[in-house]
């Protein structure tokens, strides 16, 4: 009785996949150099484009921490859709309010 | 109750399985679902006022580089790699709680504290700072640099305020929870068929990372536009 | 399989006198509960208090309009009874009466789980109501707010010397209770479905409850943020929203709208889960399409974030930007069709019984139809500059928020009072009621869509004369409905002890939380339900009654 009962504890476990150290390891420098570059990037002048780098560079960090720390890589296809809807909703929410303010200086009549 | 046992007599429970879950397993994923679904409205709580953030920059852009000229950027800088070593730390709290190596997991808890804590240390004394220099909006804000400017500098520090306050609240809020979590720690209640509220520890510290991620550059690092 | 049988009677035999009520006794009991279904309780008696008290505010609204001349009123009073009204009802009453009275009762039973996921937050949400309705009335004894509900800036920023703060401050904590409970009710359908219970064999009022839960996450942190910024620039004086301040208060509206459109759908959703489980159940047939009204009802989740910005076209948004959110906003109606028409095909040569929750639900349809076609009238760019701020708006979004929501939930209440408390209805004063409500919303709101077509502007206390008799029709129905309002409030309280006992299934209805006892026991099922059966099988349900009667 006591065989199968630990039996069916194992089974029903939480499914624990253990990242290795390195990777950790690795995500964290990842983020440091990120950081580094981010800033190093705002003292040059890239005209257009230090907008851009810059939040390029924010969402590698962002995505980095997400997969790796946060373990969504081994996560489950509801986890994943998650964290991108909620993305999406907020990219809804930036798009729909902008489609306002970027189109008011235009004119119908000229 | 004793009907309601009546069916489950036969499994001796883990001490921590609440009564309405039928196994660990259920329950682990409920709880780690649960914060997945409450940062998704935490997403939306700091994607509005970024949104807002955005409009403003958009409409005023020479305010927005003259704000971020006002910070601290060694600060703010040295801020980012505390919390991305606190962030490391974490995780290795989680692994090391998935391991069931105790004195690890303490260790690293600890560590995540003293970087959480020296990170509100860093915001403290640049708060200070702004606070001398007439930099709180409202009647407080004496910044004459560019008399022309100023209304539009001050609702850049309104954001500035508003946005690293509230990232701050996140962090003393975590603060508070990692306190709790070393406790039940120290009492020796994670292994690995249990470690469901580490691990969801470990997904609000991590948000309130990337939140910081994005602050960083959108307060500290506005490159000066250029006319032409 | 004998000693199982045995098993089973004993059980059964316990069932009869053990029940949620009766578990426990005391007050602590309930004010410390983690059982979803007393908390349900805890909620059905907090709305109910706070709809009287909206009642009161939308009655003596139509009082004072009965004579043209603002008379009963002072302007500044109507002002603030229309913005209480508008904030009790919607913030206290709409956004939580079908899914945490109705969805709190249900969820669990009807996916066979022994409780929500996270019972101490689900508490913790009824905590955070009761804390931000109780700032809220400390606002409406000490004085009220008069923006609107809508708090637009800068007049809530700058000129309003109304409790503004409080008012936001109740609505900020309310959001936290409507988040806690989508998110506990998400986790919870995922995770907590009884064995063979699969998605395509949940009842519709499940996956309304999913599609409101998911609008409830994603909508309410942006209303959140948006009242906190309101409350700093109120408090410190900087000018997130106020143009004299280098703010822009179009920005407050189209943050404020993100929440507040979503928030119909918050309202709508569950009522055409209660609409789509009781037209089911009244005609004793599966639903024709479950998969469409299924799917549409995450349709309408999504594309009600699409559309917001139909609150502003006169507000000074980009008129580009106002073609697309025009154009965008007739694709709600295409879901929601979609569930009309099927309730409608399930109605097709079926033999209805026409007892109270589905008379509700006839008049759901009928109202909501009428709401949403008007809708799209306001949708249309044109007409909606020649109607808007008239009460051609009112009448159309009370038929939606009133016609729609109260109507289902009254469908609702009824159709699962039996579970809730073991008891039934008197059913001849319910259809009395019923008749009532039908009646009396029509006659108020009806006259309301002419006279904003005719050009009444709303929010005002005075008016001119030739829209008087509108305005008395209006009034007069306004007092059938309060009637029709009561009499549940008096015959329900009343049938709980002298109601006839329901038995486990008094409707003869598919679904599990008709397998359980009425009232249900603490946890709900003596032993974890397995489901073997598709949603709404009632077919396969008369087939084994039709057999077992053979034998």
């Amino acid at each position: 009785m006591a065989d199968t009962t630990e039996h069916h504890q194992l089974e029903h476990a939480p499914h624990v996949h253990v990242t290795p150290l390195w990777i950790y390891i690795a995500v964290f420098l990842a983020l440091a150099v990120g950081t580094i570059v981010t800033y190093l990037a705002s003292l040059v002048d890239l005209g257009m484009w230090n907008t851009p780098v810059a939040l390029i560079i924010a969402t590698i960090k962002a995505v980095l921490v997400i997969l790796f720390f946060m373990h969504v890589i081994h996560s489950t296809r509801l986890t994943w859709v998650t964290v991108v809807g909620s993305f999406l909703w907020l990219g809804i929410l930036f798009v729909l309010t902008f489609a306002d303010y970027l189109t008011r200086g235009w004119s119908l009549f000229k | 109750m004793s009907d309601m046992a009546l069916g489950n007599e036969h499994h001796h429970h883990h001490p921590f399985l609440q009564h309405h879950f039928e196994d660990l397993g259920q329950q682990h994923e409920a709880s780690t679902l649960g914060m997945w679904m409450f940062l998704c409205t935490e997403i939306l709580f700091f994607g509005g006022v970024l949104c807002a953030y955005w409009v403003y920059r958009v409409m005023y852009p020479e305010a927005w580089a003259v704000g971020a000229h006002l910070q601290q950027t060694g600060w703010g800088a040295t801020n980012t790699i505390v919390l991305i070593v606190s962030s490391l730390t974490m995780a290795l709290a989680v692994r090391a709680a998935q391991l069931g190596k105790r004195g690890q997991q303490l260790g690293f808890l600890f560590a995540t504290l003293i970087f959480g804590t020296a990170f509100l240390v860093v915001k403290g004394i640049e708060y200070h700072r702004h606070w001398e220099e007439g930099l709180f909006p409202g009647s407080h804000f004496h910044w004459h640099e560019h008399p022309e400017l100023a209304q539009k500098v001050q609702l850049f520090m309104c954001f500035y305020w508003g946005m690293t306050g509230l990232h701050a609240l996140h962090m003393i809020i975590g603060a508070g929870l990692l306190l709790w979590i070393m406790w039940r720690a120290y009492k020796n209640h994670f292994g690995p068929e249990y470690y469901a509220p580490v691990e969801v520890m470990g997904l609000y510290w991590h948000f309130v990372d990337i939140v910081w991620i994005f602050l960083f550059p959108f307060l500290y690092l506005i490159h000066e536009v250029h006319h032409g | 399989m004998t000693t199982a049988t045995l098993h089973d009677v004993r059980l059964s035999g316990a069932a009869s006198d053990r029940n949620y009520f009766n578990d426990e006794y005391g007050a602590l009991s309930w004010f410390l509960t983690k059982d979803h279904k007393r908390i349900a309780i805890l909620y059905l008696i907090s709305v109910s208090v706070l709809f009287v008290i909206g009642g009161f505010f939308a009655m003596m609204m139509r009082i004072e309009l009965l004579t043209p001349e603002g008379d009963l009123l002072t302007s500044d009073t109507y002002n603030k009874f229309f913005t209480m009204h508008g904030v009790v009802m919607i913030f206290f009453f709409l956004i939580p009466v079908i899914p945490a009275v109705l969805g709190n009762f249900l969820l669990p039973l009807q996916i066979g789980a022994k409780d929500l996921a996270f019972p101490k937050i689900n508490l913790l949400s009824w905590y955070l109501y009761m804390l931000a309705a109780g700032i809220g009335l400390i606002v409406i004894v000490t004085g009220g707010v008069d923006t609107g509900w809508t708090f637009y800036t800068p007049f809530s920023t700058q000129y309003s010397n109304t409790h503004v703060f409080g008012t936001t401050f109740a609505g900020f904590i309310a959001g936290f209770s409507s988040i806690l409970t989508g998110l506990n009710f998400i986790v919870t359908i995922h995770r907590m479905r009884a064995p063979g219970l699969t998605w395509y064999r949940l009842p519709l009022f499940v996956w309304a409850l999913y599609a409101t839960s998911i609008v409830m996450l994603l909508a309410t942190p942006v209303l959140a943020i948006t009242l906190v910024m309101l409350m700093i620039e109120r408090t410190v004086g900087v000018g997130f929203f106020d143009p004299a301040l280098g703010g822009d208060p179009v920005l407050y509206q189209h943050m404020f709208w993100f929440y507040s459109h979503p928030a119909v759908y918050i309202m709508i959703l569950p009522a055409m889960g209660v609409a789509s489980d009781v037209v089911a159940a009244f005609t004793r047939k599966k639903i024709f399409g479950y998969r469409f009204v299924a799917f549409s009802s995450l349709a309408i989740a999504f594309l009600g974030f699409l559309v917001w910005a139909h609150h502003l076209f006169v507000a000074g948004i980009s008129v580009y930007s106002a073609m697309i959110f025009a154009f965008l906003t007739f694709f709600v109606a295409v879901p929601s069709a979609i569930k009309v028409f099927n309730w409608t095909a399930t109605l097709y040569k079926a033999s209805v019984s026409w007892q109270t929750p589905m008379l509700y639900i006839m008049g759901f349809i009928g109202l909501f139809t009428i709401g949403g076609v008007t809708g799209l009238f306001l949708a249309s760019l044109g007409l909606d500059i020649h109607v808007t701020d008239t009460y051609f708006v009112v009448a159309h979004f009370h038929y939606v928020m009133v016609g729609g929501t109260v109507m289902a939930y009254l469908a609702g209440i009824h159709y699962w009072w039996p579970k809730i408390t073991g008891r039934m209805y008197p059913e001849w004063w319910a259809r009395l009621a019923a008749l009532l409500v039908f009646v009396g919303f029509n006659l108020t709101f009806f006259p309301q869509f002419i006279l904003g077509y005719v050009g009444m502007p709303r929010r005002y206390h005075a008016y001119a004369p030739e829209f008087q008799v509108l305005n008395v029709l209006s009034t007069a129905g306004a007092s059938v409905l309060a009637v029709g309002y009561m009499l549940p409030i008096f015959y329900l309280i009343w049938s709980i002890w002298n109601g006839r006992p329901a038995g486990k299934n008094p409707w003869g209805a598919v679904g599990l939380e008709w397998t359980t006892s009425s009232p249900p026991p603490k946890e709900n099922f003596h032993e974890t339900p397995v489901v073997t059966w598709e949603a709404y099988d009632y077919p396969g349900m008369m087939k084994a009654m039709g057999e077992t009667q053979h034998v």
